[in-house]
This record gives structure tokens, sequence and C-alpha cells, in this order.
């Protein structure tokens, strides 16, 4: 058992961007506010201190000008982590995103490479209303070129970081928006930097599968606890990687359990959830004992009162209903 | 629905209970658990698929009401089907 | 093959008049068989499609056994003369047959299939779909087929149990016992679920009583169990023959097996099954073996008490009479209650009365508390 030490999800946030910065002197910090004010979400307190201002950059307030300037230093040599305050601010940026990151590669015939890792923050639940709540993932995970990650846990955001920067093509980091006061066991000795592939089954059980990623976990594992009272075991997914999807995992849970139930915070139509549903369908058809069921957000903007945001997103209740349906309770 | 359709609808949920039924008269005022023999679990069938061939709840305190089709059609018709 | 005179044992198929695939109309000729008594043509008493012939001609066939299969959909919405859609209808007949309405989930069409059921015989759940569960309780309510073999019409099956009683009477040394229960507790309680449950999954009293007759007779073993060649071997398990009446006279006792390990869902299903298959002449004859114990339940309207037969080689046969109202002492008052009077009637070779009495003072108890029971 090695020992572990407690620390809050952006703790762990800064304490991998320190660990990158001092292992390797490419690495660099850009974006709004993260220097002098310590990161919008304050993942990059005090580290303007500690490295300068050189190496922790505040940016204009222009996410197509930034973005573009750190796909270029990745180019030219460097190893940037670019902060897009939210993802919500990221549709400016689409452009470079997806026409230069994503692509250089292919359209260099492999003389390039963009080894850029970019960090959001995402989601709903904190009451930002219709442009501030976004969970557009899956458009990330759309796009050949782009790898994405969503590190849900404490483990996975201090040991997620590293590992991305380690890729010789971009990575589009999400950290949901709600996690970062979260508290969670890191191990406090050797080397913490985790893989970005697998897929992590975070309850075992044998009923149903339960398939989430980032902000939706903690209300899914609720739900799960709370179906052991009537008697269901849930068995519950972490995808930690959107793309690539860890199909391996996946089907290899429903296959068990032969029902299965995701949980996005996107909207359904077109989403992650979507995809999910297709891959099981193509892949565990012979398996199902039910219809995949998807739990998503509303079809509407985000709402800016609590009670309405709170109905419009995944809940631990539409999360049971839709466990029950796979049941036919 | 008008009583023809409704008389239509009963029997046909009658002759799915009992198919060796169909072919044979209904009276509509004798109660088919005299006529035909039905069991609590013949009538209970006939309640279930009345239930889903109307679409309406029927509480269990009603069955006395729904003895036979004539009581049937009634029943159906207080309740707008 | 139907039994086409009372001296009939089998029958010779000389030819099939119609083929797999023909839409066959009450009254049409289906072959032509050879008995003693010549040449004889067998007819449809139903309308539908013909799907399998399961005798070749020149094949000589007991009376009972199955020798074709007919699918009589409702509602059927076939096509019919219309050649552009007639491929496409071939390729379906070659598939598992498809009951107009009916779900089936890929899992357990899959399980079916690996267990060589038929799927179109399992009972589907409360919302209508056949799922894992339904097929796992199917194959554990009947045995497997064993093709085309296995199973009896039911006059043969009606000859063959007025034997065993008359057999059973001669041989077997009754005793009999029986009590008047107050069943109102198990009446109000049930009242209360089913007002819960949704139209289709209401259950008749008879699910939880022969759920609580079961556990009750875990409780005495002497009660539950074969005797056969001097021995009494007792049952792990209640499988319980369950007396059906059939339509046209005539009383049939095939077995529900494990009743006391079944939840209420399941046992209703089961029961529900059974009796639908019994009215449809669809049981297996391997499924009037294996009962440890019979129940026999009047029902409502009929009698109070009975004096049931024991089928043999089974030791216990427990009857329930109907559920009447009556005054009745209850905390020193008298009381209006339903009563049920329910007798055991017990092998002497094996039990005894206060093994009898022992099982209705245990069963007055559990019949008292049936949310626990």
């Amino acid at each position: 058992m090695t020992a572990t030490r407690t620390l809050t999800y952006r703790e762990a946030i800064r304490e991998a961007l320190r660990e990158a910065m001092q292992r390797d002197e490419r690495v660099f910090l850009m974006g709004e506010d993260v220097g002098r004010y310590g990161g919008a979400y304050a993942c990059s307190k005090g580290l303007i201190e500690e490295f300068g201002e050189a190496r922790i950059r505040d940016t204009p307030l222009s996410e197509s000008g930034f973005t573009g300037a750190g796909i270029g230093a990745a180019l030219g040599g460097m190893r940037p982590i670019v902060e897009i305050m939210t993802v919500n601010f990221s549709l400016l940026a689409l452009d470079q995103i997806v026409n230069t990151a994503a692509t250089l590669r292919h359209m260099s015939g492999g003389q390039f490479s963009v080894p850029v890792v970019i960090r959001m923050a995402t989601g709903a639940g904190r009451q930002l209303a219709a442009q501030h709540s976004h969970s557009l993932e899956c458009w990330f995970a759309h796009v050949p070129g782009l790898r994405v990650v969503a590190p849900a846990t404490v483990a996975d955001a201090r040991g997620m970081l590293w590992t991305a920067l380690q890729d010789p093509d971009p990575v589009i980091m999400f950290e949901h928006a709600t996690l970062y006061n979260d508290e969670g066991e890191v191990a406090s000795e050797g080397e913490v930097a985790c893989d970005l592939d697998k897929a992590a089954i975070r309850r075992a059980g044998k009923d149903v599968s339960l398939i989430t990623y980032s902000g939706s976990l903690k209300k899914t594992l609720d739900a799960a606890q709370r179906l052991s009272a009537e008697g269901v075991d849930c068995e519950v997914i972490d995808l930690r990687s959107l793309r690539p999807l860890d199909d391996a995992t996946i089907m290899s849970s429903v296959n068990k359990t032969t029902r299965a139930v995701i949980v996005d915070e996107g909207w359904r139509s077109g989403s992650l959830a979507g995809e999910i549903s297709a891959r099981i369908q193509e892949q565990a058809f012979y398996s199902l004992d039910a219809p995949v069921e998807r739990v998503c957000s509303v079809e509407v903007p985000i709402p800016y009162p609590s009670h309405l945001e709170m109905a419009a997103t995944p809940h631990a209740e539409g999360i049971m209903a839709a466990v029950r349906k796979t049941l036919r309770k | 629905m008008n009583d023809l359709e409704l008389t239509d609808m009963v029997k046909r949920v009658l002759f799915d209970v009992a198919p060796d039924l169909e072919g044979e008269t209904v009276d509509p005022d004798i109660p088919f658990r005299e006529q035909f023999e039905f069991d609590s679990m013949d009538f209970l069938n006939f309640i279930i698929g009345l239930h889903q061939a109307s679409g309406i709840q029927i509480p269990e305190a009603d069955y006395p009401q729904l003895a036979g089709l004539d009581d049937c059609v009634a029943y159906l018709k207080a309740r707008n089907v | 093959m139907p039994s086409l005179g009372a001296d009939m044992d089998e029958g010779t198929l000389v030819e099939w008049l119609k083929q797999p695939g023909d839409r066959i109309h009450k009254g049409d000729i289906l072959a032509v068989v050879e008995t003693q008594k010549g040449a004889i043509e067998i007819e449809v008493f139903s309308d539908g499609v013909l799907r399998d012939c399961l005798a070749n001609p020149g094949d000589r066939v007991p009376v009972g056994e199955v020798i074709a299969m007919l699918d009589s959909g409702k509602a059927s919405a076939a096509p019919t003369g219309n050649a552009a859609l007639a491929p496409v209808a071939d390729a379906r007949a070659s598939l598992e047959p498809l009951v107009p309405g009916r779900k089936v989930t890929p899992a357990a069409r899959r399980l079916a299939r690996e267990s060589g059921m038929d799927i179109s015989r399992i009972v589907p759940d409360g919302t209508g779909v056949v799922g894992l569960q339904q097929v796992r309780t199917h194959a554990e309510t009947t045995a497997p087929p064993a093709g085309p073999t296995g199973r009896t019409d039911l006059k043969e099956m009606r000859k063959a149990i007025a034997a065993a009683m008359a057999r059973s009477k001669r041989e077997i040394p009754h005793y009999y016992v029986s009590s008047d229960i107050d069943v109102t507790a198990l009446m109000d309680w049930l009242a209360k679920e089913n007002a819960a449950r949704s139209v289709a999954d209401r259950l008749l009293y008879a699910v939880p009583l022969f759920g609580i007759l079961a556990r009750t007779l875990l409780e005495t073993p002497e009660l539950n169990g074969h005797y056969e060649a001097g021995e009494f071997s007792p049952s792990q398990s209640v499988h319980a023959g369950i007396a059906i009446a059939m339509r046209g006279g005539g009383l049939i006792a095939p077995a529900i097996r494990n009743v006391a390990g079944k939840s209420l869902d399941e046992l209703r299903l089961s029961l529900t099954d059974l009796v639908g298959r019994v009215r449809s002449g669809r049981l297996r004859s391997s499924e009037l073996s294996g009962a440890s114990v019979t129940f026999s339940n009047l029902g409502e309207n009929t009698a109070d008490t009975l004096m049931p037969i024991i089928y043999p080689p089974q030791v216990a046969i427990i009857g329930c009479g109907q559920i009447a109202t009556r005054p009745w002492v209850k905390d020193g008052e008298v009381q209006i209650r339903q009563i049920m009077s329910i007798t055991v009637a017990g092998d002497h070779r094996v039990s005894d009365g206060r093994s009898a009495a022992r099982f209705l003072s245990r069963l007055e108890k559990h019949l008292a508390t049936p949310e626990v029971s």
C-alpha cells in the first residue's frame, strides 16, 4: 500500500504545473489571468512568483490569438500549456485548434508536430448561465488529430498533465468547474504521472454498466450507492480518455452486465453518449438485455437559476430512473 | 366508441383469453364465470386484456361491474372509452 | 398425432397435403395417416401458417407426438400477394418465429438459442419484453425440449391421471387433517399490494398462498418428497404440482419447480404460463413428473373443503377451499373475517396426523404475517 496524501483538485493541478515546469524547462503556462491573478480558478496561484513572467505568461483577451501563439511555440520546440479559461471561450479558438493544431502533422506529411497541451475548465453547476455553462467535450472528441482527456479525480488531475506533455501531438484536458474544491488521495512518493489511455472502473458491479466522465462521475457514484439499497449492483466506469475511447473496458463491462447507461453532461443530440451507444450496439449487441440509456442535459441553453440548472443537467435521480428502465422495473 | 365497437372490443379480448371460445355465441346477460367456466386467472387475464385494449385503469374494487358482456360495455362507456 | 380410436397407439404418416409456409385455414386437411382402421385424414382446427413438418412420410408416430407446428399469429399483418415483398418474407421465415408485437432482447434471444428453447413460448415480463430473466425462469419451469417426442396430448394425459388416482386410493393409506384458517391478513395485504401494481402485474391470491405453502412445507420435510420401493426420499426444494382444471372437464397437475425460492413475480409468471399452456394443450409430459407435492386450490365460488387424493409417488397433497366470509372469534370478540379451510392429505406410511397438524399450525402463523412470509 503506497502512502497517500490528501489534496484538492485545484492543488493537484497546481502541483502538476509546478512539477512540469521543474522537470522540463521548455514547459511554460500561458492564458488569461494565469500570472498576476493566479488563475481564474486559482490553479496557478503563486507560480509567477516562483517561475517568473517569462514562464507564467498573462495573455491578452484573445483566445484565437494566444492559442495560435501557443501552437506556434509548440511548433518552435517549446512545451506550452495553453489555459483557455473555459470551453465556452474556446469557441473563439476553434479554428486554431481544429485547423492548425489538429491538422499540421497530417498536412505537413509528418514533418511538423504540435506538442501543445490545452487546458480548459468546462461544465455547468455554478450558475454561470447559458453562455458559460457548456459541455462541449464531444466537439473536440470528434476531431482526428486531437487527444482529449477528462480527469475526474484528484489523482488523475495530478497525474495526467505530465503524460500529456510527453505527447508529441495536441492534448486537450478538460477540468470540470465543480471539481476544483474536491479532495482526493494522491501517492506521496514515486511517479504520479498516469496513463491517458484507459478508462477506470470506479465501482465494480454486475447488474448495469454506468459509463460517465468528468463532473458527472460523482453524481453517477451517488446514484450507484443509492441503487445498491434497492438491490441493484452498478458498475461505474470513468472514461478518463474521451478521444480515443477505451472500447475494450466499456465492452468488457457491458458484456458482463448486459445493460448500459451513459451519463454525459452534453446535450443528448450529437453527444459523446450517442457515440458510445453506437459503439456498444456495434460491439456488444448480442449481450444487451435492454436498450442503452443516455442521461444527458435537457436540450435547452443551460439555465441560470440554481434549481433549473440542476434540473437541466444530469442528476442522481435521473440516473437511477434510467437504470430502472434498463431493468424494466 | 359506440356500443357496437365496444362490444366487439370486449369480445376480442374475451377470445384472446380463451381462444377455444371463438365462434361461440356470447350471451350478453350471463356473467362470464357462469357461461364459460371462467376462473379467477381467466378473469384476471381478461381484465389485463381489457386494460390494454381500452387504456383505462381498472381497480380491483370494480371487478364485480365487469361480470358479463353488457356489464363491460356499460362500464367502458361510462368511462368515455 | 391425434388418437383416432380408443385403442389406437400409433399411426403411420402417409403424406403431407400442406407444405411449410402454406397458409392454413380451420378445417383444412393437413396430412393423411394410415391406422388399423384404414387411411384417415388429419384436420386442423385453427387458422395460421404451417411452420414445420416434424415427421416424414413412412414414419410411425405414437399418438400424442407432435407432427407439425402451426403459427397462428393474431392480428398478423403479413403482406399477401405482393411479389416484391416475397423475398423479405422468406428470409424472415427462416429466423426464429417473430410474434407480432413481442419484444425480445438480443441477450435473451441468444440464451434461448443456446439452450435450445423456443422463444415464442416464453412468457414476457410485465412490460411485454422477453429478457434474460424470462428465459431463465422459463428454463427453470420447463424441462429442456426433447424435440418432437416427449409431448403428449391432453386426452392421453387424463387417462394416465385417472389410472394413477385409482392406484393411489388403492395403495396409499391416506389420512386427512384440516384447519379453518383466518386469511384476512393475507387478503388485506394483497389488496394493498395490487393497488400499487399495474393491472398487468396483479396477483391472484393463489400466488402468495402457494409461496407461503411452499416455504412452510420446507419446515415439514416428511410431507414433501417421493415414496418409492418402500423408501421415502425427501426433496430439498418444493416442486409443487398445481392442480389446474381443463375446460371441458378433467384435472391435471403440472409442476412449478422450486416454488419456495421464487419471488412473487416469478411465481405469478410461472403460474400464468402454466395455466395458459394447460388450456392450449402445450404441456410437456416431463412436467407431469418431478413434483414433490401437489397444491389443489378450489378457488372462488366453489366449496369450503376438499379431501384430495395424493398423486403417487408424492406423499402429500394440500387442498385449499374457497375463502368464505364468516363470523370468527378474534381478540375475545366476534368479528367478520375471511376464512379458508385447508386440508392436508398425507401418506400414513411416511407421516402421520401430527406432521400435518404441525404444518397447519405453522401455516396459520405464516399466513397471519404475509409481508414477511
